[in-house]
Formats: structure tokens, C-alpha cells, sequence
């Protein structure tokens, strides 16, 4: 098997962050003469928003195995939190971004393990229910707390408007490379393979020093976390916010474009984050037909394609490369 | 209006709420018993059936037993055509993908209806004339006497059906254990179509029931009513017939009583908070059966 | 074979063991299922290098003692010593932290990943380097994964396995299924291992080579090993104290050839509709 000689990891990394250093340079140059307008800008970064939260759902999904559906609750617990802090702080919204970000991403991991350790008692069906109602509870008391409280905080209904617009092309792309890193190492990790065993045997996991409530939380925790972190890129993004964007129908979307990238496949939740986000705005000419054909793209490869675009599999530079230069290909599992 | 009658009179209220979340709830229960899908079409059939009520209503507005049979008629129809189309085929897939199915029929009904009659609620015309009765210093109205019956019929039907019938049975055991009924000479796809049939029946009747309470359909009503009367399922014990009617009322129950406070605003997070409470400490619902894995 | 000597406790125990204490002490265990006593007074002590056998008809309730020996059930009376130190109350992750390991009847891979990540599972609490130093990719990282990895090879090669390590445990035949079962058991560094029918489903060849690796396993790490088996072969081959379980109680203890004589065995088993493997 391990024939040819590996790549020092340092070289690896160095070539990689390279690649998409350039990657980002040449996003900007396009943006900026105007080769991708402003329109098309920003339909980027909601591709890059959902690619964020794509992949942090897939962490519930693909690798633990469960069907968390509380995606919109603690992207809405980030965008508050981070515009909340945008708004009040009187530093360049520019230079202050970052630590807006990280907070959404930390108040969100924190509602995460507050609502985990309860809900993760639960298992399939039970625990995608019982934190849609989380999600659902969330929303509506940032729908009702300022009137309830008699405080000025989320507005409400109203609006939370004046939000810095702090969301860019590179920074949105930047927190996708950081979220993708982060969570690759974690699963190659120790902490990894504990929760991709719980996923594939509960009782078998635990019987080997598994602990399985620490093991659990911490995936929702941190599937939380970077699910807040799309949220306050959200609100970066959109500079105004309002409960009801929150809604179910959020988590939904969020799902569906885990499912069809594959579940356990991060590569597929990029995949599929793009598409999904940019196949229904080409389809806007089509404008009235648009959801039809997306709910029938929906059906169709679900139907001839149940595990997904990429099923369980990931990107791999070498495969590719094996494939170009004829090499012997690598034993396929499954 | 003295506070006792206030009282028994949103009683009233929240048995006819809570009559029509059951009857969904039991659309929803059924096929979760029977192929563990939640069917989130389940809650646009009812959308569905809203408007073929509005289109008998207002074009045949002197037949509205014709309505309420189109109705029906239509719903149970389209619940059949779902299965066999889109869920038929998914057998044996995992069964998140028959979930992403089911949300994909869900949106493209929804969407469909939009496209075609628009976004705007249609207004439908009664299907009786409502009256007030008064009895004993209280008065109700019509509708929810003719919910309340007519829910109380459909249950008590159903359960006949379910306990009493050849079908009924295989029903059972195709929910319990669909391979080793299939060895037993079950078979599993017409099973799974009736179950489809019944519990779409119910959602036209359903439709119908909600039609005469808030008088309109639109291409989105189902979703939240959907989303009720399927937390409604879930808290009764999802699976289990006279779990969706316990759950039905409570969140009838819980409705009323929130809105009645004032408290209207919080009344689906005051829903969601007593799911959240009944599951974590009985974690199948509250009529559900415990499933212990074996080691 | 060690020569088999009795104790005071009327158990029995290899002489190379003597005077050393017991790997595992359970003490008049008992579980009642609503009512129903599945096992009642299990008694029993484990020598730290001993291979003893839990027999007895099918329904005796030979699993359940492994549950309880595991914590997956808590007992409803006794108590349970694990190298001296009391387990009630622990989860199961934490007994098996204390030194208990175990395998499943019905195997209990996690079948998606690959062969190696399983034994890797299994070395979990041999490493402890953070969440924090997985992300930032820290010295310690890489120094304990390659520790593992090389542990993990050293693992699978006690089977011959190594060639199967990246591939997915799930398309593993049967038999190496069971096999790497026990390896991801013993990757846990265990003082007792618990086989719940290891050699079902295996051919004679299979079963024989089965029985040579169990007394490999034991004299290579020392340690105790108890198993559930329905091949008769095997048990009398390798047990050096077998316990008979019928009806949850224990009617006999005692040597291979002590058990075969005993007339209470030989009725457990023929007395009890056809139980033909006896």
C-alpha cells in the first residue's frame, strides 16, 4: 500500500493554503473589475455561509449519526449575538469582525450544550424533534423578549437593522477554509473516531471507554459553534435581521443540502452547498417555476441517488491524480 | 358571562382545536408506525384538501356534501399517488433520504399551489349555516359541536378498523415487524397503501373540519398546522392511535389555555416546551412503547 | 496445562496463580427483569491468568452475566470486585476503563470504518492529548497517533490482519469480524476479556486456531480471559475452570473433567429439549 512516498505534512498544508490563497486572490480580482458583479458577489457568500453550515451539520448528521434539525435556532443564536455586539461596540466593525464572529460562534456552542446534554438523552426521530422545538423556542423568544423583558436588545418583529456589513467575499471564505481545517482534525483525531464508533455502534463504543455523553455533547457543541458562526456571518451579511428568517423551514434547507452531498462526506456538503445555492438563482429566469423544479430535483435524486451525490466519500487530490496518470486504482471499499 | 362559563367555553375551544390536530396527528402516527417516515407531506395534503373544498364551495355552493366528499375523495387520492411515486421506490434506502423525499413532495405541492391559485388565503364559503346554541346559560356554536362529533366518529371508526378488521391487523403487524409479516402472507404494499389511504382520509377530514373553523386555505397553511399536529403525534407516542388523540388535546388544551392568559405570542413555544418536558422524561411519548435494544 | 488446584472459596484456580489476587470477584449477583430473577447468587473469582468457561443451555442467562460483569445492566443484588476495586454505580465506559473488555454475541463492529480505526477505537484512553491539540495539530497529536498506529499494528498482527487494516470492517468475512472483535477488546488494555461465543458460526479449522490464539492472547498479555461458548471442544480444551449456569443460577463449578462428570450437567444439557451440542 504505502509505496510511494508521502509528503511531508507541512509541505502538504504549505500547498494547500497556497491553493486557496490563490483561490481567493483571484475571487477578489474578478470581483473587483467587475468580472463577477456585485449580484453574483453575494450570491458567493451565501454559498459560503451554507457551506459553513453545511458542514457543521454534518457533523450531527454524517458523523454522529443523528438528525439534529436545530440549525436555524443556533445560526439565529450567533447572528444575534455577534450584531448585538457589532452594534454596540465602538471600534471599526472591520477590525472588530473576528471577535464578533468567534462570539456568535461561542454563545451558539454555549446554547449548544445547554440544549445538548438534555436533548442528546434522545436518539433518530425524538432528538430531531425535540430540537426543532428548541430552534422553534429560541425564535420565539428572540421574537418576544424585549417586549417581555421591557428592553431594547433584539427588536423584536421590528428589525434588528444597522448592522455593519462586515461580510465579504474573502472573510466568508476564509471561516470556510478555517471550518473545514478544524473539523477535518478533529475527526482524524482520537475525539474524531469516538463519534464516528457512536455512530456505528452505540453499545460497542461505550464498551471500549467510549464516554458516550461527553462524546455526543461535544459533537453538538461544536456543530453549534460553527453553526453560530454562519449565523453571525448571516447577519454580517445581510445587515438586518428578523426572527422569522429563522424559522424550521432554515433547518430544512440546511438538511436537505447535507443529504444531497452525502452524509459523512464533507466534500459533498461543499459540493452541494454551491449547488443548491447557486442552480436555484440561474434558474431565476425561470423565476415562477423555480421552487418546482428545485422540490423535483429534490425528489428525483433522492429517488435514483439515496445516499447522496458523494455517499460517504471525500476529495482526494491522489485519487484524482491516480486517475490522470493511469495509476492502478486503489481498492474501492464498499 | 360568568368565569365557569368561560371556562367550559374555551373548553369547547380547545376540544375543537385539539379534535383537528388529533385527526392530522393521526395521519402522522400511522405512517410513522407503519414505514417510520415523517411524512412532512402529510401536512400539505391537508392544504390540498382545503382547496378543493374551496373550489366545490364556491362553484357548487348548494352541494357541500359534494365538497366535503371531493374533499376526501381528492386527499386520499393524492396520498396514495405519493406513496406510490415517490416513497415506493426509496424502500430499503436510508430512510433520511425518504425523509428528504418527503420534503421535496412537501415543497413542490406547496409551491405548485402557489404558482397556480397564488399566494394569497382563498376565502371558502361555509359549508352550513353556524348557529349558536345555547344550553344551560352556555352557548356554542355549531362548528365545534359538528368537529367534536365528527372527529369522535372518525377515531372510534378507526379504531374499529384498526382492532377489528383483517386489515387492521395486518396493519399491525407490518408496523410491529414488516419482514416477518411478509412471511406470514402480509402483503406489505397494499398494507402500506391503505395505511396511506386512511390516514389521508383523515387529513381531507381534517381539511374540511379546519375549513369550516377559519374559513380560508392558502399554500402555506399547513405547515405550521402540520408542524402542530405532528409535535401532537410525537408527544402522545408517536406509533400509537390514542397517542395522537392525547396529544391532540393537549396542545389544543395548551393553546387555549396560553392565549386566554394573554400569553398568545409564547403559545408555540409554550407547545414546544411541554413536547421538550414529556420526551425528556418519558423519551417515547406519552402513550408510546419503550424499545429497549438487546445486548 | 498448569496443575488446577482448589481454593478456600471452593472455586478452583491455576497453581501458577496461587497467592495472587483475583482479577474479578463477583459476589452472589442477582437481576430480576420485572419480576423475573434472570440470574440469582452468581458467584464467582477469576485468577489474573486464568481462562475459565461459562456454560450452561441456551436461555441460562450466560449474557446477562456478562452485562452484568460489564455494567450495561446493574445488578439488583451482590457486588462486583474488579482487581479489588468495587464497580457499582460506574458506567460502562468507566468499568471498562477499570480493566474489563468484552465482546458481543451477535458481533458489534463499527462497521464503517476501516480495520484499523477500529483497534484504534479501542486505544481511545491510551492516548490523551485534547481536542484543542487535534485542531491545532500539536507535536503531542502526531508523537501519540503514531504511537497508536504502530500499536494498533502490533494488534492486528496477532491474527495476521495487518494486510486488512484500511479496509472497511464491514466487508471483513465473518470470521475476521469476530477476530478483530477481540483485538479492539484487547487494544483497550484490559486485565480480563470477556468472549461472549467467540468460535460460533466458525468451522473446526477456524475453531482450532481460535483456541491456539486464545492461550496465545493469555500468556502474551498476561491477563485473565472468561468465555460464553457452545463448542464443547473448545471449552474442554482450553477452560481451566468452567462454571455451568442453568436456569440463572450456577449447579456446578469446577475443572473440564470435573463438569463432565457431573450427573447435574449431563441433565441440564440432555434434559433440555435436544440441547444436541452438549
Amino acid at each position: 500500500m504505502k509505496t510511494r512516498k508521502n509528503l511531508p505534512l507541512i509541505v502538504k498544508y504549505l500547498i494547500v493554503a497556497a491553493v486557496y490563497a490563490l483561490f481567493l486572490l483571484a475571487g477578489n480580482l474578478l470581483i473587483k473589475n467587475k468580472v463577477i458583479g456585485l449580484y453574483y458577489t453575494k450570491v458567493l457568500m451565501v454559498v459560503a455561509i451554507n457551506m459553513i453550515l453545511a458542514v457543521s451539520l454534518n457533523i450531527g448528521t454524517g458523523y454522529l449519526g443523528q438528525l439534529p434539525l436545530g440549525s436555524a435556532g443556533f445560526m439565529a443564536v450567533g447572528a444575534y449575538a455577534s450584531a448585538i455586539f457589532m452594534r454596540k461596540v465602538p471600534i471599526d466593525p472591520k477590525l472588530i469582525f473576528p471577535v464578533g464572529i468567534i462570539l456568535g460562534g461561542l454563545v451558539s456552542g454555549l446554547f449548544g450544550l445547554i440544549i445538548g446534554l438534555p436533548a442528546l438523552r434522545l436518539k433518530g426521530d425524538y432528538l430531531a424533534i425535540i430540537t426543532l422545538g428548541f430552534a422553534e423556542i429560541i425564535r420565539i423568544v428572540i421574537l418576544n423578549i424585549d417586549k417581555a423583558l421591557g428592553i431594547t436588545l433584539t427588536y423584536g418583529a421590528a428589525n434588528l437593522k444597522n448592522i455593519p456589513k462586515t461580510t465579504t467575499f474573502t472573510n466568508a471564505f476564509i471561516w470556510v477554509f478555517i471550518a473545514c481545517f478544524l473539523i477535518k482534525a478533529m475527526m482524524n483525531s482520537r475525539h474524531g473516531r469516538a463519534i464516528l464508533s457512536i455512530r456505528d455502534n452505540e453499545i460497542a463504543a461505550e464498551s471500549c471507554g467510549i464516554n458516550l455523553t461527553f462524546y455526543k455533547t461535544m459533537a453538538f457543541v461544536v456543530y453549534a459553534f460553527f453553526t453560530g458562526v454562519g449565523g453571525a456571518l448571516y447577519a454580517g451579511y445581510l445587515g438586518i435581521l428578523n426572527p422569522s428568517g429563522f424559522g424550521f423551514a432554515k433547518s430544512i434547507d440546511i438538511l436537505v443540502i447535507v443529504v444531497l452531498g452525502g452524509m459523512g462526506s464533507m466534500t459533498g456538503s461543499v459540493i452541494s452547498s454551491a449547488v443548491l445555492t447557486i442552480v436555484p438563482e440561474l434558474l431565476r429566469a425561470f423565476s415562477d417555476y423555480r421552487m418546482i423544479v428545485y422540490s423535483l430535483l429534490l425528489i428525483i435524486v433522492m429517488i435514483f441517488r439515496p445516499t447522496g451525490l458523494m455517499g460517504t466519500k471525500e476529495f482526494n487530490p491522489r485519487g484524482i491524480m491516480d486517475f490522470f496518470m493511469g495509476r492502478k486504482k486503489r481498492k474501492e471499499e464498499r | 358571562m360568568s368565569t365557569l362559563s368561560l371556562i367550559i367555553k374555551q373548553i369547547i375551544n380547545a376540544l375543537q382545536l385539539g379534535s383537528i390536530f388529533a385527526l392530522i396527528a393521526l395521519g402522522y402516527s400511522m405512517v410513522y408506525g407503519i414505514i417510520r417516515l415523517l411524512n412532512f407531506a402529510h401536512c400539505d395534503i391537508i392544504m390540498v384538501g382545503a382547496y378543493i373544498s374551496w373550489y366545490f364551495m364556491t362553484n357548487f355552493a348548494n352541494m357541500p356534501y359534494l365538497a366535503v366528499a371531493a374533499a376526501i375523495f381528492g386527499c386520499t387520492l393524492l396520498g396514495v399517488a405519493i406513496e406510490k411515486v415517490a416513497y415506493t421506490p426509496l424502500r430499503g434506502s436510508p430512510r433520511i433520504s425518504l425523509l428528504i423525499t418527503a420534503i421535496g413532495v412537501s415543497y413542490l405541492l406547496e409551491n405548485t399551489a402557489q404558482l397556480w391559485l397564488g399566494a394569497a388565503a382563498k376565502s371558502v364559503p361555509p359549508f352550513f349555516k353556524v348557529t349558536t346554541l345555547s344550553f344551560m346559560g352556555l352557548s356554542v356554536s355549531t362548528t365545534s359541536v359538528v368537529t367534536i362529533a365528527v372527529v369522535t366518529v372518525s377515531m372510534t371508526a378507526l379504531t374499529l378498523l384498526v382492532q377489528k378488521t383483517k386489515m387492521g391487523r395486518a396493519m399491525r403487524a407490518v408496523s410491529e415487524d414488516s419482514q416477518t409479516a411478509q412471511l406470514m402472507g402480509t402483503n406489505i404494499n397494499a398494507t402500506i397503501s391503505f395505511t396511506f389511504a386512511i390516514g389521508s382520509a383523515l387529513a381531507g377530514i381534517g381539511s374540511v373540519l379546519y375549513c369550516c373553523a377559519y374559513n380560508q386555505a392558502s399554500p402555506t397553511m399547513g405547515s405550521m398546522l402540520g408542524l402542530k399536529a405532528f409535535v401532537a403525534a410525537v408527544l402522545g407516542g408517536i406509533g400509537s392511535i390514542p397517542g395522537a388523540i392525547v396529544g391532540g388535546f393537549v396542545i389544543g388544551l395548551t393553546e387555549v389555555f396560553v392565549s386566554s392568559i394573554g400569553l398568545s405570542t409564547w403559545k408555540d413555544a409554550v407547545v414546544f416546551l411541554i413536547l421538550i418536558i414529556v420526551l425528556l422524561v418519558k423519551p417515547t411519548g406519552l402513550l408510546g412503547k419503550q424499545v429497549n435494544e438487546k445486548v | 496445562m498448569d496443575k488446577i488446584v482448589p481454593t478456600p472459596s471452593t472455586g478452583i484456580i491455576p497453581e501458577r496463580d496461587l497467592g495472587k489476587p483475583a482479577v474479578l470477584e463477583a459476589m452472589h449477583l442477582g437481576i430480576d427483569f420485572g419480576g423475573l430473577t434472570a440470574v440469582d447468587d452468581f458467584t464467582i473469582t477469576v485468577a489474573p491468568t486464568e481462562i475459565c468457561g461459562l456454560i450452561g443451555p441456551n436461555g441460562a442467562g450466560k449474557t446477562t452475566v456478562f452485562n452484568l460483569l460489564t455494567n450495561v445492566y446493574q445488578p439488583t443484588r451482590g457486588s462486583i470486585l474488579l482487581q479489588g476495586r468495587p464497580t457499582q454505580g460506574k458506567s460502562v465506559y468507566e468499568v471498562n476503563k477499570m480493566g474489563i473488555a468484552r465482546t458481543f454475541q451477535n458481533v458489534r463492529l463499527f462497521k464503517d470504518m476501516t480495520v484499523e480505526e477500529n483497534v484504534l477505537v479501542g486505544l481511545h484512553n491510551e492516548m490523551n492529548y485534547s481536542v484543542f491539540s487535534a485542531f491545532t495539530k500539536m507535536p503531542k497529536y502526531f508523537k501519540q497517533e503514531r504511537a497508536a498506529h504502530n500499536k494498533a499494528m502490533e494488534l492486528l498482527s496477532i491474527f495476521d490482519m495487518e494486510s486488512m487494516a484500511s479496509s472497511r470492517a464491514g466487508s471483513l468475512p465473518y470470521g475476521a469480524q469476530r477476530r478483530l472483535e477481540i483485538l479492539r477488546a484487547l487494544a483497550t488494555d484490559p486485565c480480563i476479556i470477556l468472549l461472549d461465543e467467540p468460535a460460533a458460526g466458525m468451522n473446526p479449522n477456524e475453531t482450532e486456531a481460535l483456541m491456539q490464539n486464545i492461550k496465545k492472547i493469555r500468556d502474551t498479555f498476561k491477563i485473565a480471559i472468561m468465555l460464553i461458548e457452545h463448542d464443547m471442544n473448545l471449552v474442554m480444551g482450553i477452560c481451566e475452570g468452567i462454571a455451568v449456569l442453568n436456569y440463572g443460577k450456577i449447579i456446578a463449578k469446577g475443572t473440564p473433567a470435573q463438569i463432565k462428570s457431573n450427573p447435574q450437567v449431563i441433565e441440564a444439557y440432555l434434559g433440555n429439549r435436544g440441547e444436541s451440542d452438549a
